[in-house]
């Protein structure tokens, strides 16, 4: 049975459902106990699972990551949360240099079963220390799994199978999206890694989106629709492993493709997307470039965009933003 | 502390000393004759620290070692073949040959890996920790790591995490006096590391490294107030290493003089002293037993040699399990 929850909600009742069925799954971070986790996604645990499984942690982002790291590698399944996706920062010697690599440098003979959940994204008029997309920066890495859910829905399942996943793993939650809302059936269910997903089928031109540009590409094909364009959304929902087929069979499909994500543009998720769609058959098929709309190389600022409709977003959005408007038709989509 | 220990004892660590240096000796004459691709570290003079303390250990105790980890892994209790064989990147190696001198690791003997990261274990060694107190297994685990490590940030942290935690880690610094190149005298101005300890409510000791039953005893005490549930100690053992830092050091910050005060104490001479002149070695018994661990290394040499190199094909396997 399904009902409404909301995109934090999800993330909570897949913690939840985790630690219930397995008594190794562990919570830690910075404030997720009393004081329920800086966006509130933890709220409740503590009293459910008591202080030994939900623990909080000094202000120590290395040795809380390389903590989980030993957990997991002794046969705890850890869950840690990085406050903020720019702390992590902080812990990148132990994700990129140990927790990726142990595996394959013990020859295959341990694993690190560990996730790392972290809201990223800009929009909530943080600035430029609590607004980083830095989601690429991890999918650079062998060994590691970088998730990006974009829905209620795919939260609950993709952090259900992260959790059962032998490998690290981080779980990219968008700050903005904790408050959506959508269908998530109650019972545990896995969304396996790697799958990715058609949110709206069209015949025009594909949109590639990532986590919170997928409700704005959404919103915008809704708009294009009433111009007459059928704007087709994929969302990749986990970036390492790609699911590089349900992409290159929707560009086969509609001959175009604008690929939408909050990162820096430059080096960003969108330029591995627009290599592999030109390394495939699928160049054949494009009636026209591939557009990629990024983050700008600038970081985000407390002001707001223009025409946001009030939000406080930053100029960062002002790309995902604009990706089913007349300007992103005219100049990049030639349609 | 001869008498508190039972004569065979002595004898087993002495054995696993000598092991460890012979072990590193070969691996020296190995890369000398162009038979290692990359570098590797050697613990040489540094042996009474890894001996002691894993002597402490239970077999199903955890170590973390550090770049500088032959005598951690063989003390642990390691198979020298298995070892041999990684060093020089067979298949057949602990780690497939995908890790080699600075990242051997061997799960079963509770050897968590070595680590190329300076500090990088401390964290890890934590999270060991409480693996252990949330599945109540009784097990201590041992992060050993360099006095270059003690200014890392992971360190300040690890042991203030274990601390808060009570968590059952024995923190065991190698103080060697250089990180590198770097005098301990000039990278920290406290006295001792070890002094270190009290800035996160923890015992903090410094033993000489290079008496093996110095190291054991203050290992032993640090061992037992972790299994007991009372926390971590901060254990720094005062030593030496003969060879430079890796195999392209030139030496430029100590002297030959310093070199040779150091080996004076020697830490497998120390034991070998006491116990010929204790009587529990007869004539001829230690030299008996050098020749033993060389044939041992000789036999791991010949069983790496003969052991297949790692398929290319399977080089891409094991990124993800």
């Amino acid at each position: 049975m399904s009902r409404v929850l909301s995109y934090a909600e999800a993330v909570r009742e897949a913690l939840r459902q985790a630690m219930e069925e397995d008594p190794t799954v562990i919570l830690l971070g910075e404030d997720i106990g009393t004081y329920g986790g800086a966006f509130g996604v933890t709220d409740g645990l503590l009293e459910r699972f008591g202080p030994e499984r939900v623990r909080d942690t000094p202000i120590s982002e290395a040795a809380i990551t390389g903590c989980s790291i030993g957990a997991a590698l002794t046969g705890l399944r850890p869950v840690l949360e990085i406050q903020f996706m720019d702390f992590i920062t902080l812990c990148m010697e132990q994700l990129v240099l140990q927790a990726a690599k142990i595996r394959y440098m013990f020859g295959g003979r341990a694993q690190v079963p560990l996730v790392v959940r972290t809201p990223a994204g800009a929009g909530t008029g943080a600035a430029a220390q609590h607004s980083e997309s830095l989601e690429a920066w991890f999918v650079h890495v062998p060994g590691l799994k970088v998730v990006s859910p974009s829905t209620p829905r795919d939260a609950k399942g993709l952090l259900l199978a992260s959790i059962r996943d032998p490998n690290p793993v981080i779980f990219v939650e968008h700050k903005l999206l904790y408050r959506t809302r959508g269908d998530v059936p109650e019972e545990p269910y896995e969304i396996p890694l790697g799958r990715g997903d058609v949110k709206r089928e069209g015949r025009d031109v594909t949109v590639v989106a990532t986590s919170g540009m997928v409700p704005r590409a959404l919103a915008a094909a809704e708009r294009l629709a009433d111009e007459g364009i059928s704007v087709e959304v994929v969302d990749p929902r986990t970036l390492r492993p790609l699911d590089t087929d349900t992409i290159i069979q929707s560009v086969q499909k509609t001959g175009r493709v604008v690929i939408v994500y909050e990162g820096v543009k430059t080096l960003g998720v969108g330029a591995e997307i627009a290599a592999l769609i030109a390394e495939s058959d699928a160049l054949y098929y494009l009636q026209a470039p591939v557009v990629r709309l990024g983050g700008g190389g600038v970081p985000n600022t407390l002001q707001s965009a223009v025409g946001t409709g009030g939000s406080s977003a930053g100029r960062r959005h002002r790309p995902g933003r604009s990706a089913g408007t007349g300007r992103v038709r005219d100049e990049c989509l030639d349609l | 502390m001869v008498e508190a220990l039972p004569a065979e004892r002595l004898r087993a660590m002495l054995r696993t000393m000598l092991l460890i240096r012979a072990f590193e000796e070969k691996a020296e004459e190995l890369y000398g004759a162009g038979l290692v691709h990359g570098t590797m570290h050697l613990s040489i003079g540094q042996e009474a620290v890894a001996v002691g303390i894993c002597e402490a250990l239970r077999p199903d105790d955890y170590i973390l070692s550090t770049h500088r980890g032959h005598g951690h892994c063989l003390a642990k209790g390691a198979d020298v073949r298995r070892m041999m064989a990684e060093f020089l990147g067979k298949e057949t190696g602990y780690c497939r040959g995908r890790g080699g001198s600075m990242h051997i690791a061997d799960l079963e003997s509770g050897n968590l890996g070595a680590n190329g990261i300076v500090a990088g274990g401390l964290p890890i060694a934590a999270g060991v920790g409480l693996s252990i107190q949330i599945r109540r297994t009784g097990q201590v685990c041992v992060a050993f790591f360099g006095d270059g490590a003690a200014n890392e940030g992971a360190f300040h942290e690890s042991l203030n995490l274990a601390s808060i935690w009570e968590l059952p880690v024995v923190f065991v610094c190698e103080n060697n006096q250089y990180a590198m190149s770097m005098p301990v005298r000039q990278s920290m101005r406290v006295e001792r590391i070890a002094d270190r300890a009290c800035a996160y409510g923890i015992p903090g000791r410094t033993v000489d490294g290079m008496d093996v039953l110095a190291v054991f005893a203050a290992a032993q005490e640090a061992v037992a107030r972790a299994r007991q549930g009372h926390g971590p100690t901060l254990l720094e053992c005062v030593t030496y290493r003969y060879r430079g830092h890796s195999k392209s050091d030139r030496q430029r910050y100590r002297s030959r003089e310093e070199v040779q005060r150091w080996r004076a104490r020697d830490p497998i001479e120390q034991l070998r002293r006491l116990l010929e002149s204790s009587g529990v070695f007869g004539g001829g018994e230690y030299e008996r037993l050098v020749r033993e661990v060389r044939e041992q290394v000789e036999e791991a040499v010949r069983f790496a040699e003969a052991s297949p190199e790692p398929d290319p094909a399977a080089l891409l396997e094991a990124v993800y399990a």
